[in-house]
């Protein structure tokens, strides 16, 4: 066989796979927006559910993952940021932080529901925060925990070395080297993944399932020990818990909950690119 | 002070050099330096002299950096490294000296330009704004003067708040010597400052260097013979981890007092 030959037919494959990858994501993305378009508008996203939820809008869905995502945040980027930092940047290694490092990746790989349980017997019943808004939070933050600190210690170690000691050189402190030569060129990586892992957390339903989310709650939760609907167990319910619901409503909750999630996505992938732009190392 | 296995010649003749008062600015007593199993330096003796250019030469692998760093204790940042002995600065032992406080008075310049990815002014202002300086005109003079003393201010004058990474290779290099003159060192180390350079960007460090050895005491280390038999007033040929030998450059380029300089020198190794 003729090398071009071989070589077409090595590209045709590469360029199948991708296809293949592509294609999924496009199809659920087609079938989402098709079904749900319609029943978007305003109303829909604006007012509470009426009539078993099989009316109305669902605006305390939107508003609990809102609170739910901004909160679990709120506790995940500084302790995960502050993590990454420790690890990259001053610990020594040793058998301790090798053992760190394995169970942050291992964490980063268990299934969702189990932090949902550990969720429950942790922040519900052993802190008696209840089934709460802070309950769920606390628990998407653990989840996120893991994928943050890996995104934070990539991004911090990426800064070329030669910062660190010109830094030194010039007579800064460890910390004045951190602070004004490394994390000010990791800021973005940090972002991105710290984005991407948010994304994640507004769509998970397991982690929510047992610690926070409620099945129909008339008013908007008024503080952070109040139950709260959720976007993607709203979902979950309007889906197979209650007969009779349009299937346009579905459709347009989970084109709603599709959206937050990919407007997050495109908002990391621009932070990424203008990084990209400024970075001339 | 007179070091014992070295004594100070009576007076200096580098190319450059004038006869004057000697004065110890560092004096290195027994100095062995390890990074984990490798003896990088051997028991060094040393001075170098207030004001003088030394240049440092040798093959790699000879210690010549690790000599370089243990003077600003950039050492203390690697892993297993361990340094036994004494180097004075100033007749004090610059481990009692506070690091940040010593590489403040003992300024870097590294090999390849290592300017940070922020304006130039930025660079420069960088070490005194750790060290707590806020004022805005303090800062522009500082810029102005170093900018100018690295023969730089002409040409980056009217863009000091671009990037520097937008400058070339030796415009870079002096921006760093600028930077390392913000904090107003009294020793100054280049670590092979002129290696990525071209010739001209190379005259114009070595210009510099000159010029500066009127206010700071200058360590070069070089792989450039030449570049040490340029600038330098004394020059120590460094070896597998030891001091050969260390005499005025001119008795070094013609009449070394061992057949190993000798030999570098002439190119047969190294």
């Amino acid at each position: 066989m003729k090398t071009t030959t071989k070589q077409k037919i090595a590209f045709a494959i590469l360029f199948l796979c991708t296809v293949i990858v592509v294609l999924p994501v496009l199809f659920v993305l087609a079938v989402v927006i098709k079904n749900g378009w319609p029943a978007i508008n305003w109303e829909f996203l604006t007012t509470m559910p009426r009539n078993n939820m099989k009316a109305g809008g669902i605006y305390p869905a939107i508003m609990g993952t809102i609170y739910l995502v901004s909160l679990s945040t709120l506790f995940s980027l500084p302790i995960g940021l502050f993590a990454a930092i420790y690890l990259n940047e001053y610990a020594e290694e040793n058998m301790l932080t090798r053992l760190i490092r394995l169970a942050i990746v291992n964490l980063a790989g268990v299934s969702s529901v189990v932090y949902g349980l550990f969720g429950l017997v942790m922040f519900v019943t052993f802190l008696k925060f209840g089934v709460s808004i802070l309950s769920g939070a606390l628990t998407l933050a653990i989840m996120n925990l893991p994928v943050i600190i890996t995104a934070s210690v990539e991004a911090l170690a990426s800064v070329p070395y030669s910062f660190r000691e010109v830094s030194r050189s010039l007579g800064a402190s460890r910390w004045q080297t951190i602070r004004h030569s490394v994390l000010p060129f990791a800021i973005p990586g940090i972002l991105t993944g710290a984005i991407l892992s948010l994304a994640r957390a507004a769509g998970e339903t397991a982690p929510i399932l047992f610690t926070v989310a409620a099945f129909y709650l008339p008013n908007l939760p008024h503080s952070v020990f109040d139950q709260a609907m959720a976007l993607p167990y709203h979902l979950y319910i309007i889906s197979t818990q209650i007969p009779g619901i349009p299937q346009q409503m579905r459709y347009a909750t989970a084109l709603v909950l599709v959206g937050i999630v990919f407007s997050m996505n495109i908002f990391a992938v621009i932070i990424r690119s203008k990084f990209r732009k400024k970075k001339k190392w | 002070m007179v070091n014992p296995v070295h004594p100070a010649p009576v007076h200096r003749c580098g190319v450059h050099g004038v006869p004057e008062i000697i004065i110890n600015k560092v004096v290195m007593k027994e100095l062995d330096i390890w990074y984990g199993k490798i003896h990088a330096l051997k028991s060094l003796n040393m001075n170098i002299f207030k004001n003088e250019i030394l240049g440092i030469i040798g093959p790699a692998n000879s210690g010549k950096t690790s000599f370089l760093r243990q003077l600003n204790r950039l050492n203390d940042l690697e892993l297993n490294y361990k340094a036994i002995g004494e180097v004075l600065l100033d007749d004090k032992d610059i481990q009692s000296i506070n690091p940040e406080v010593l590489r403040r008075r003992v300024g870097m310049i590294f090999a390849l330009p290592q300017v940070l990815p922020i304006s130039i002014y930025d660079n420069i202002a960088y070490g005194p704004r750790m060290h707590g300086t806020k004022d805005r005109k303090r800062l522009d003079a500082i810029v102005e003067e170093t900018l100018n003393a690295s023969f730089l201010w002409d040409e980056v004058k009217d863009r000091l708040l671009e990037s520097a990474t937008k400058l070339s290779g030796g415009q870079q290099q002096r921006l760093c010597i600028s930077r390392t003159l913000a904090l107003d060192p009294e020793i100054i180390l280049f670590d092979e400052p002129c290696s990525g350079l071209d010739p001209i960007s190379t005259a114009k460090v070595e210009e510099s260097m000159l010029k500066l050895k009127e206010k700071c005491t200058i360590v070069l280390v070089t792989n450039n013979t030449k570049q040490a038999a340029r600038v330098s007033d004394r020059t120590a040929f460094f070896l597998m981890g030891e001091l050969i030998e260390i005499d005025t450059t001119e008795k070094i380029f013609t009449a070394p007092s061992d057949k190993r300089t000798e030999g570098y020198i002439l190119g047969k190794f190294g």
